[in-house]
């Protein structure tokens, strides 16, 4: 029965595709085949109609004033933490802070929580699949504070070597910072068993679900995280506009990030207080319109549903993957395992640099990234050096693999 | 890359112009472009202020290890001063057809490695 109900709610990317005005347009005379959705993803009509009709009918700022405008915008901001804190499972709205993306959330938790919580000695853990935003956060922290930082590593399956993991626990684990899905590899990693682990030593455990987020359904409360950071521009949403979620107790304990306006409860020259949740985070004149054309991507990924997403894009995934194993000069990394995948693919032309393979492929119209992709430990982990990305999202479709694997074809012809 | 250029960039990509190194350059300089892992190295021979001899080595994508053999060819030979006034205009005209802006960064490797030898940034002297 479930799974007739996901039949019957299956993704029908052609249709999809109307609600993006971007595909109305040629590159290079072609039809646009976005394949670059890991870096970031196009927007639907419904968001960019939102952030128009905010800065059309709505603009002011919030928390501020008794006018209509500012309490229609006030409304408008906060209802959008609330739509993000439905979506993620969270128990309260005031547990989610808006911030410019998944990078600086989890700068706010290195200073606000790390240079004021740990001490010399203190462990964090991340893994070897980091993205570079969730390393060198904490390096700063080892440089200031003495702090050490543990690495779980990768199998040659491009899977955490989970064996290991318990040797790493240790009782001066502070914090264990993973990354759900690998931007390179696309590997969905077992972050609830991890969560477990961690708990076992009293470590508080950080997700970062930027590419995660977008393209499976997530729940804190079944993970059992305490922290979990995303960027709004993979989920749909505008650029500019991320966000935090944070158990409310250890927000309430942690001290500010930044400093100043909207973020403060009284200020004196002696002394000032700190407003509630989540505003002693969001100092000054936040990213409003950003901040409510995220609550828009939310809603349209509500409407399609998570587990409808990520059906699409596992179908995509096993299609490509044959497509594209079918040719000997084609390597493909990662996706040995038998452990749950987004649709991301790393792969190299023989013989060809993955420049040049992006750049044949945007002669056709075909967006794909080519080079570090933001993980280089991972990368020289596994000696894939530079590689070529391609990414799916929910509007792609198997016409469009069909033409970049034929087009892969001619950029072997011609540079192989 | 256009097709009108296609087949020049791709046989200079393919049968390299001057690579390799030269033991006792005068000068030798290495830069890369970090986010797409392009790397080129140039040794220098200078006589008479005249560029008398030039090698360069490394990998990179098929426009900026293009790029940098036809530039060994054009520079061979000029005098110093010539050849750090040669520009990026230069360089992209000398590539004989469009290049997208999105690559002039690859194109234009080869010439900052080139003017950061002659001009002393960096020698091995």
């Amino acid at each position: 029965m479930e799974k007739l109900i996901q039949r019957a709610g299956s993704i029908d990317p052609n249709l999809l595709k109307k609600d993006f005005p971007v595909f109305e347009r040629k590159v290079h005379g072609k039809p646009l085949i976005y394949l670059d959705n890991a870096a970031t993803t196009q927007k639907p009509q419904s968001v960019i109609d939102c952030i128009d009709n905010y800065y059309r009918n709505h603009n002011s700022n919030i928390h501020r004033g008794v006018h209509t405008l500012s309490y229609e915008s006030t409304v408008m901001y906060e209802d959008a933490h609330k739509k993000v804190a439905d979506f993620i499972g969270a128990d309260k709205w005031n547990e989610i802070i808006f911030t410019r993306n998944a990078t600086e959330s989890l700068n706010l938790l290195a200073y606000g929580w790390g240079l004021h919580r740990l001490e010399e000695g203190d462990e964090v853990l991340i893994t070897i699949m980091e993205h570079h935003s969730n390393i060198v956060p904490w390096q700063m922290l080892r440089d200031l504070k003495g702090i050490k930082i543990n690495v779980l590593g990768v199998d040659d399956r491009g899977d955490l070597k989970l064996d290991e993991l318990p040797d790493l626990l240790t009782e001066r684990t502070k914090l264990v910072s993973i990354i759900h899905a690998s931007n390179v590899l696309g590997t969905v990693n077992p972050v609830k068993e991890i969560t477990r682990q961690a708990k076992e030593v009293g470590a508080l455990v950080l997700i970062d679900a930027a590419q995660s987020i977008p393209h499976l359904p997530i729940d804190v409360s079944e993970i059992g995280c305490d922290f979990l950071v995303a960027s709004g521009h993979k989920m749909l949403g505008p650029t500019g506009i991320g966000f935090i979620y944070g158990r409310e107790s250890l927000l309430e304990d942690m001290e500010p990030f930044m400093y100043g306006g909207d973020m403060i409860e009284k200020v004196t020259f002696e002394k000032s207080t700190w407003n509630e949740l989540p505003w002693k985070f969001e100092a000054g004149t936040p990213n409003i319109a950003g901040g409510i054309g995220l609550g828009a991507a939310v809603d349209y990924l509500d409407g399609i549903g998570l587990q409808n997403i990520l059906d699409h894009e596992e179908d995509l995934l096993s299609y490509a993957l044959e497509k594209m194993s079918a040719y000997d000069w084609i390597k493909i990394y990662g996706h040995k395992s038998t452990t749950e995948s987004v649709g991301v693919i790393s792969f190299n032309v023989e013989g060809v640099h993955p420049h040049d393979v992006a750049g044949m492929l945007d002669e056709e119209g075909i967006a794909v990234r080519s080079g570090h992709h933001c993980a280089q430990p991972l990368m020289s982990e596994l000696s894939m050096d530079y590689t070529a990305r391609i990414s799916f999202y929910l509007y792609n479709n198997k016409e469009e693999i069909d033409l970049c694997v034929e087009t892969l074809k001619k950029v072997k012809k011609i540079f192989g | 890359m256009q097709s009108d250029n296609l087949e020049y960039i791709l046989d200079h990509y393919k049968n390299p112009r001057n690579f390799g190194t030269i033991e006792d350059a005068d000068f030798s300089y290495e830069e890369g472009i970090p986010s797409c892992g392009d790397v080129i190295r140039l040794d220098l021979k200078i006589r008479n202020n005249k560029l008398d001899d030039i090698k360069f080595s490394g990998t990179g994508c098929a426009i900026s290890q293009a790029s940098v053999s036809i530039l060994t060819e054009n520079v061979t030979g000029k005098e110093v001063e010539e050849i750090v006034s040669y520009t990026d205009k230069d360089m992209l005209e000398a590539l004989g057809g469009q290049v997208s802006p999105i690559r002039f960064k690859c194109a234009l490797l080869g010439l900052t490695v080139l003017k950061k030898a002659l001009t002393g940034k960096s020698s091995n002297q």
